[in-house]
């Protein structure tokens, strides 16, 4: 992975070309796409082996997976609501990738986003066109400052962003732990928060009813905003400049004046702040209410949305939304085939698979397009 | 006649470009073949090829006769074939023995390596041929010539027949090189066939029999050494003379641009790589800095461009104290560096080339206003030193940096820099790896900035540059400055001496 960069023993790392050895050239990205969409076909094959392991049909599978995220406006809108924070935490994981770091932190962001969110929502009492904006800030701010930690750790110390970030994934979560029974708590349960107030949730009449009363929620709409943002910071301003270049190659960017200290740290913040946002739009968006005790899976899956995505912001945007159909169709495949749901993470995880040995892929293209020429 | 290697009629095309254009290329049974051409001309395209890391397009590949097709470099090394990369790839904390079987590991009852035997084998290997290594020395504390022998007993662990160096003296210290040379010519009295790809035709003049040259993807011919000269095969290789010789005017020395005074730095090794150092130089003039390597030039560069910290003493440019400046700020006060390690520090290679030639100044108008860069501005900008540089790739400025040749990242970079239109442009090993057509392009330039009343420090391993460039040589030795001489009035056998340390008037 592209943090291997900044290790102390990179020497060779970054030697490695001249001669054509490892000349990992991007072509364009068409041809990303194109190893992505394999990825998947290949995630859908391996699911069709294995419903045929147990004996049950594909195809019926596949069709029950795709009409139950899809089959009426509900069910589109559940699949829009569950890709929300995949959305979120792969921007988040992406981001991180092109700037050279590596964001496992995503689910303790989250829950801290999450948790500051609740906060806010169970604590302040604002007109809804305040509230929200109050509640989207604090997660960002909390995602953020949560961030900060692996980042300067990383800066000052070196310390692996992975050993730090799991780190405060813990701590996050037992922060979560305490916090929301002692403060917070539900009326009946301990183990969960007060409902969050109708003029501090996400989820608004008017496009739950568009919907037919799905969770879809403002998310959404904050999510395609951070994409489009994002890809503008990454590939349009100074900032992504510096921030990739630190990330590609921090001794070059040294070289040229370019703080690589500050850019770990403002680069972690950032991701931070998308993690947060996640946690918004998952706490106070797509639930009612914070539970405690679950680290947010999320999190972890925006690592794959990435990878899928191919670290770009737009890739995010459509992988995101491709798990987060698995993810909502996998409950009415279950109920009305009895294939196990878990069949759907299978696929996940294949597709995780081939698109991180994307390498796998590309050779074969390269072989099928030799074998073309040679024909001709 | 018996060939080892035929490959015939190859191509390879990249986008853009044709890199190998039917080329033919024959190896003879123990002999040593320069591989010659412009950088860029498709050398290491060539030798990945047929070294496996490269599918051709078309050709026939031959090895002892027989057609064979590489498809991987475990297919060339079951064939023979054994490559030096011109970057080394080695395990920095593992030992040499570690390192030379990685991949094949002796297996005693099937289960433990076997280190003991290897570092046995490894050491009779390494007497037979000369190469002097420690089989338990670590790499992280051996030289980068060493390394090399390193690279070179994995190729003969392997019982390679067929070695290929891709620019091994590039990184080679003088004293480095001559002993290579000794190793290659060794390797051939015992029946191995060399393949070596230079840009410097002294080395061709001294150990090849046969030299073949490309020039943009083609073919242009095969000659003996023997019976030709350097100039010749300079030549044909880019078609037109080329002058050694720089032409310089006389010298209008001006004022003192950048100063340094009593300079204390320490190196990796955390003791003091620079002591007391004190040097001044002038607008107008190229300043050499000789020495063997390791002897403090990186600490003396680094230090003047802010990239190591200075435990005490001054620098001063343009008269302003600059010694705890940020690197950005020396960078605008009129600093430019060209850096020993193109790759490490020289380049961000998965940028496009457009990209990499703004890296100093990707937040300055017209490069970007109100933190929005311009794509426009860019790649004007680039597609000038593309142009005046003759930095050539497959895809002009979009073409990633990685995929350029070693030569032409070489161009790109320092382009960029003069470019900047320093006051004074320190300019580290600026010709490593340049072929002999752009070198005396590079010095053209260097001698341009002296004359328009900008100054030079010159940091070179070679001889042969200091003197032809410099006005006057500053020489060091073990981080101390041994002392300057005007290079009108020494010669190569004064300098030596003192690069070993002795002062002037201390020979008897
Ligand atoms: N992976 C690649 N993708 C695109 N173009 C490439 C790639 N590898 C090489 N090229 C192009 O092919 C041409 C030949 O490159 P090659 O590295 O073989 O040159 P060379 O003769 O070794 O030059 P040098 O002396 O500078 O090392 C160059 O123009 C280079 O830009
Ligand atoms: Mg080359």
């Amino acid at each position: 992975m592209s943090n291997l960069e900044n290790k102390p023993n990179n020497q060779e790392m970054e030697g490695l070309t001249e001669t054509g050895k490892i000349k990992k050239v991007r072509i364009k990205g068409n041809r990303n796409l194109v190893v992505s969409l394999l990825a998947i076909l290949f995630g859908l094959i391996a699911g069709a082996i294995y419903m045929l392991a147990i004996g049950k049909n594909p195809i019926t599978g596949y069709y029950f997976i795709l009409s139950g995220g899809l089959k009426n406006l509900e069910r589109i809108g559940n699949t829009l609501a569950t890709a929300t924070p995949l959305i979120f935490t792969g921007l988040s994981a992406a981001f991180a990738f092109r700037t050279g770091l590596f964001n496992i932190g995503a689910p303790g962001q989250m829950l801290m986003g999450g948790l500051c969110s609740t906060a806010l929502a169970l604590t302040l009492n604002l007109p809804q066109y305040l509230f929200l904006p109050v509640i989207l800030l604090g997660s960002m701010l909390s995602g953020a400052l949560w961030a900060i930690v692996p980042g300067f750790l990383k800066a000052k110390f070196n310390v692996h962003e992975v050993v730090s970030g799991i780190m405060l994934n813990w701590t996050a979560y037992w922060i979560v732990y305490y916090i929301i029974p002692t403060y917070f708590k539900a009326e009946y349960l301990e183990t969960e928060s007060a409902m969050i107030p109708a003029n501090a949730s996400l989820k608004v009449g008017w496009l739950s009813s568009l919907f037919q009363g799905s969770f879809i929620n403002l998310g959404l709409f904050v999510a395609i905003v951070a994409v489009v943002l994002i890809a503008f910071i990454l590939d349009k301003t100074v900032l992504g400049y510096e921030l990739k270049s630190v990330g590609y190659n921090r001794h070059a960017a040294e070289y040229a004046g370019i703080s690589v200290n500050k850019n770990i740290i403002l680069s972690m913040m950032i991701a931070g702040a998308l993690s947060g946002l996640a946690g918004a739009a998952f706490y106070v968006g797509y639930a009612s209410n914070m539970q405690i005790g679950v680290m947010p899976s999320q999190g972890f899956d925006g690592i794959a949305v990435s990878l899928l995505g191919n670290n770009t912001p737009y890739g995010v945007l459509g992988a995101a939304i491709f798990f987060g159909l698995l993810h909502s169709g996998k409950g009415f495949m279950n109920a009305m085939t009895k294939i196990p749901p878990e069949i759907a993470d299978t696929i996940i995880a294949t597709i995780i698979y081939f698109s991180a040995t994307s390498i796998f892929i590309e050779r074969m293209l390269d072989a099928l397009k030799r074998r073309k020429r040679g024909a001709k | 006649m018996e060939y080892v290697v035929e490959m015939q009629n190859i191509r390879k095309a990249f986008p853009g470009i044709v890199a190998n254009d039917n080329i033919t290329f024959n190896l003879k049974k123990g002999e040593i073949h320069a591989l010659l051409g412009e950088n860029g001309a498709g050398k290491s395209t060539l030798m990945s090829i047929l070294f496996g890391l490269i599918q051709p397009d078309s050709g026939v590949i031959k090895i002892r006769g027989k057609e064979v097709k590489i498809s991987n470099p475990n297919v060339a090394n079951d064939l023979g074939i054994g490559m030096v990369h011109q970057h080394f790839k080695l395990v920095h904390n593992f030992t040499i023995t570690e390192n030379i079987i990685l991949g094949l590991e002796p297996k005693k009852a099937k289960l433990f390596v076997d280190i003991k035997s290897a570092a046995q084998r490894i050491k009779e290997v390494s007497e037979k041929y000369g190469l002097n290594v420690d089989p338990y020395a670590k790499i992280e504390d051996i030289s980068v010539g060493m390394q090399q022998r390193v690279e070179i007993l994995k190729m003969l662990y392997r019982n390679a027949e067929i070695l290929i160096f891709d620019e091994p003296t590039a990184v080679l210290t003088p004293q480095e090189i001559t002993e290579l040379m000794k190793i290659m010519k060794n390797l051939v009295s015992e029946g191995k066939s060399i393949i070596l790809i230079t840009h410097k035709l002294k080395e061709i003049k001294a150990v090849a029999d046969r030299c073949t040259v490309i020039r943009r993807g083609k073919y242009i011919g095969t000659v003996n050494v023997a019976s030709t000269d350097e100039a010749e095969m300079a030549r044909m290789m880019v078609g037109r003379e080329i002058s050694f010789k720089v032409d310089k005017k006389p010298q209008e020395k001006g004022d003192v641009i950048l100063s340094v005074e009593n300079l204390n730095v320490l190196s990796n090794k955390k003791v003091l790589g620079l002591k007391n150092f004190s040097l001044s130089v002038h607008r107008g003039e190229i300043l050499g800095v000789a020495g063997v390597e390791g002897n403090g030039q990186a600490e003396l560069v680094e230090a003047i461009t802010g990239l190591r910290r200075v435990e005490s003493g001054k620098i001063f440019l343009n008269g302003t104290d600059i010694t705890n400046l940020p690197i950005k700020k020396r960078i605008r006060s009129g600093i430019a560096h060209i850096p020993e390690d193109r790759q490490k520090r020289g380049l961000v290679l998965d940028y496009s080339i457009e990209d990499n030639m703004v890296l100093e100044i990707y937040d300055t108008p017209p490069y970007s206003k109100n933190g929005i860069l311009n794509p426009a501005a860019i790649r004007k900008h680039a597609e000038k030193i593309i142009e005046s540089f003759d930095v050539r790739s497959g895809k002009g400025p979009e073409a990633i940096a990685r995929s350029l040749s070693g030569g032409n990242q070489q161009k790109a970079i320092i382009g960029r820099e003069i470019e900047l239109d320093p006051d004074i442009l320190i300019a580290v090993q600026p010709t490593r790896g340049l072929d002999v057509g752009s070198i005396e392009y590079i010095h053209k330039r260097l001698v341009e900035q002296r004359d328009a009343g900008k100054a030079v420090l010159l940091v070179s391993l070679e001889l042969d540059e200091i003197m032809n460039l410099s006005d006057r040589i500053a020489i060091v030795n073990n981080g101390e400055l041994i002392g300057i001489v005007n290079a009108s009035e020494t010669d190569e056998n004064e300098i030596g001496l003192m690069m070993a340390g002795l002062r002037k008037g201390e020979r008897a």
